[in-house]
């Protein structure tokens, strides 16, 4: 049977250095059980933990000099 | 120049293009006032003037002075890599506009800088937007997923020059499009200038890349230092808002653009590597001859309007 479009898996794009980025609108569970959403087109979720916006990207990952 | 524009007066005469200083007021006003009718036009203004053959004529003679110190001028790198690379770094230590405001900004400091930067941000992406029918495949879809980002999703109250009109009403200024324009120094009208040059040029549509580019990986970490600037000075909730937003939205375009929009030109034209290149560079130079002027003013207690801004805020939030 053919898979809908809506079976088709879903694309993370993985970076050494930078955000996790998803295809938008998301919804994200944090540690204590709230739930934030983004309904932008592609949504940079971060992996480093600096960032000030958390669970969203904010640039922190940048190197310092 | 003005006067021609309202049907009554002559153009600008080569040798006075050709002598005129290319960073300065005359040159930029008149290259500002072509530009404009692109976009909305003045009140009093033919629209029929945007391709008004002697206007062009006009136009391109001050175009090729201000492209040709630009390609003199700017710091010029050969890739793209190389050219963006500067700007992946943070300065620990920074001391451009966005620390002086963020360290030290006072509210007269901050409705001046809304002022000025609402000449473009009261067309954020417009310029932008012209590159979409010059660019193909993976490329184009990921510009016009920004732009559309950038005009709100489809939402007019989420639409970015919109929401800096609301912050331009939380520091008291009046929010009707071209109203400072008579009160920005040449400087102000270059930035403006440079993104409507390779805008309207489909030659320059990868240095009109390397600009947006330029401008999202820039914006992210310096419009968190403007939302502190902002809550610091106490300018508003609108005022907040609009560089929160920023700091959020720019971080995802950034990755967009770099990715998609800068590797999927690459792909489909590698030979404009170095145009795009050149729009970073470009970029660079001319928001640091800004960036320059204003803190100069500023460190000295000098209003950096030609005009000054009326005393009294009323703040309507």
């Amino acid at each position: 049977m053919p898979n809908s479009p809506s079976d088709a898996p879903r694309r993370v794009t993985v970076q050494r250095k930078g955000p996790l980025l998803l295809e938008g609108p998301v919804e994200v569970e944090l540690e204590d059980g709230t739930v934030v959403s983004s309904d932008r087109f592609r949504v940079a979720l971060c992996t480093c933990r600096r960032s000030r916006r958390h669970p969203w990207c904010d640039t922190s990952h940048r190197d310092r000099a | 120049m003005e006067n021609h524009l309202r049907g009554d007066g002559p153009l600008p005469a080569e040798r006075d293009v050709a002598a005129a200083p290319v960073y300065g007021d005359d040159l930029q006003l008149a290259l500002y006032l072509c530009y404009e009718l692109h976009y909305r036009g003045f009140a009093g203004v033919s629209p029929d003037l945007e391709w008004d053959p002697a206007l062009l004529r006009t136009r391109a003679a001050l175009e090729e002075r201000f492209l040709g110190a630009l390609r003199a001028d700017a710091r010029r790198h050969d890739s793209v890599e190389d050219a963006l690379a500067g700007l992946l770094v943070e300065p620990v230590d920074g001391t451009g506009v966005s620390h002086f405001l963020r360290d030290k900004g006072e509210l007269w400091q901050l409705r001046e800088y809304a002022a000025l930067r609402s000449l473009y941000h009261l067309k954020e992406a417009d310029p932008h937007a012209w590159v979409l029918p010059r660019l193909r495949g993976r490329a184009k879809a990921a510009m016009a997923a920004v732009e559309f980002d950038e005009y709100g999703g489809g939402r007019a109250d989420r639409v970015h020059a919109h929401l800096f009109a609301e912050l331009m009403t939380d520091l008291g200024l009046d929010t009707t499009y071209g109203r400072y324009l008579d009160a920005a120094r040449a400087e102000v009208l270059v930035t403006v200038n440079l993104m409507s040059l390779f805008g309207l040029h489909r030659a320059l549509r990868g240095a009109l890349v390397g600009h947006f580019a330029t401008v999202e990986i820039t914006s992210s970490p310096g419009s968190r230092r403007l939302a502190e600037a902002m809550r610091r000075t106490g300018a508003g909730p609108a005022a907040e808002h609009f560089y929160d937003e920023h700091v959020e939205a720019d971080a995802v375009h950034e990755q967009v653009v770099r990715h998609d929009v800068i590797g999927g030109l690459l792909e489909d034209e590698p030979h404009l590597e170095r145009d795009i290149a050149f729009g970073v560079d470009a970029t660079v130079f001319t928001e640091d001859l800004l960036g320059d002027r204003l803190l100069a003013d500023w460190r000295a207690g000098r209003s950096c309007l030609r005009t000054p801004l009326p005393q009294d805020v009323t703040h309507t939030s």
